[in-house]
C-alpha cells in the first residue's frame, strides 16, 4: 500500500518537469512562467508542452522564458521571442491568422452547412409527401386484385 | 446540376489522396519543421573557441557566404554525417564553421581529434543559448548564411550526399556569385 502511494505520488509529479533549480524566487513571475510554459510545444516530443516535457531543449526554453520575464518582458513579448526563433508551431494553440482560418473556421462552417443541408432535405421530403395524390378507385381495385392473386 | 452533389465524395477523396501522397512521399520527414529564421539575420554570437580554435563570432564571418554546423560529441546522427563533412572540407573547400552544442569542450575536442576536424573554426555553445537563438531543436543542424549574415537555408538532421549535391553546394555557389 505504501509502495502504491509512493507510485501515485510519482505519477502526480511526472506531469510537471520543472526542476526546483529552475523556479524563480518571485512567485508571481513563476506563475506567469508556468502559464506560458504550458502553452509552448516541446519541439523534441512535439505533443507535450515544455512545462511537462523532460527533454533537454524544453529545460532550455523554460529557462529562457524565465530569463525574459525576469528581465521585465510581458507575457506576449516572451511568447513572441520564442515564436521568432521556432515559428508558430511552438504554440500549442495555433493563432487565428489567414493561414489558420481553415483550421479555426472550417469545422463550424461544416457543421452549419450540414445542418442547413439536412433541414433543406427534410423540408423537401415533407413537401414531396404532402403532394402525394391518394389512389383512385380504379387503382385501389386493381391493387386489391393483385394482392388476392398473390394470396392464392 | 443537383447530380453534381454525388461527385462530392469523390472530390473529397481526391483532395485527401493528394494530401497524403504529398505528405507521405519518400525521403520526406513529417516531423521536420520549417525554420522560422529563414531570410532573417543570423542571431549574433561570440563564442569561445574549442581547443586550439580561435573564438567564433558572427561578425568575423560576414563578407562571404558560409555554413554553420551544430554538432555535439553525444550526438549519434552527427557521426553519420561526419565523413561527408570531412570530404566537403577537403575536396570542396566548404567554408564550414562548427558550433559544439551543449557539450563539454574536452569531449568535443576529443571527437574532432579522433575522427578529424572538418571545421575552419569551432565555437563552444556550452549552455545551448546560441542554438536556441538559431531555433535549433536537435543536432545536427546545418545553416547556410549569406555574406550579409542572413540565414538562407537550414538542414535538419545529418546531411547526405544527395542533399549536399542538389541543394547545399548549388546554393553556396549561387550566393558566392551574387
Amino acid at each position: 500500500m505504501r509502495f502504491l502511494c509512493a507510485l501515485m505520488l510519482l505519477v502526480g509529479f511526472a506531469a510537471h518537469a520543472v526542476e526546483p533549480s529552475e523556479r524563480l524566487a518571485n512567485p508571481a513571475l513563476e506563475v506567469r512562467a508556468r502559464t506560458i510554459s504550458g502553452e509552448l510545444r516541446c519541439l523534441v516530443c512535439q505533443n507535450e508542452s515544455i512545462d511537462e516535457s523532460g527533454a533537454d531543449l524544453a529545460h532550455d526554453i523554460r529557462l529562457f522564458v524565465r530569463e525574459r520575464l525576469t528581465a521585465g518582458d510581458t507575457d506576449t513579448q516572451t511568447i513572441q521571442a520564442v515564436v521568432n526563433r521556432y515559428g508558430a508551431f511552438v504554440l500549442l494553440k495555433p493563432p487565428v491568422e489567414p493561414a489558420t482560418y481553415v483550421l479555426w473556421y472550417g469545422p463550424p462552417i461544416l457543421v452549419v452547412a450540414g445542418l442547413v443541408g439536412t433541414f433543406l432535405w427534410l423540408r423537401r421530403r415533407q413537401a414531396a409527401s404532402a403532394d402525394t395524390v391518394p389512389l383512385s378507385a380504379e387503382e385501389t381495385s386493381r391493387l386489391d386484385g393483385l394482392m388476392r392473386e398473390n394470396d392464392g | 446540376m443537383a447530380r453534381a452533389i454525388y461527385l462530392l465524395p469523390l472530390v473529397l477523396f481526391m483532395v485527401l489522396a493528394t494530401y497524403f501522397a504529398v505528405s507521405l512521399r519518400p525521403n520526406h520527414d513529417i516531423h521536420e519543421l520549417p525554420s522560422a529564421m529563414i531570410e532573417k539575420p543570423a542571431p549574433a554570437f561570440d563564442l569561445a573557441g574549442l581547443g586550439a580554435s580561435k573564438p567564433l563570432a558572427l561578425d568575423g564571418l560576414k563578407g562571404h557566404p558560409f555554413v554553420i554546423n551544430f554538432f555535439a560529441s553525444w550526438c549519434v546522427p552527427c557521426r553519420i554525417e561526419h565523413p561527408l563533412l570531412m570530404r566537403l572540407a577537403e575536396q570542396n573547400h566548404l567554408p564550414l564553421y562548427g558550433i559544439d552544442y551543449k557539450d563539454k569542450p574536452e569531449d568535443g575536442s576529443h571527437l574532432l581529434a579522433t575522427f578529424g576536424d572538418p571545421y575552419r573554426q569551432v565555437g563552444v555553445d556550452r549552455d545551448g543559448r546560441v542554438g536556441l537563438n538559431f531555433g535549433v531543436y536537435g543536432v545536427p543542424e546545418t545553416y547556410v548564411v549569406d555574406s550579409t549574415g542572413v540565414i538562407r537555408k537550414r538542414f535538419v538532421g545529418p546531411l547526405n550526399a544527395e542533399t549536399v549535391d542538389k541543394e547545399l553546394l548549388p546554393l553556396l555557389k549561387h550566393l558566392d556569385q551574387s
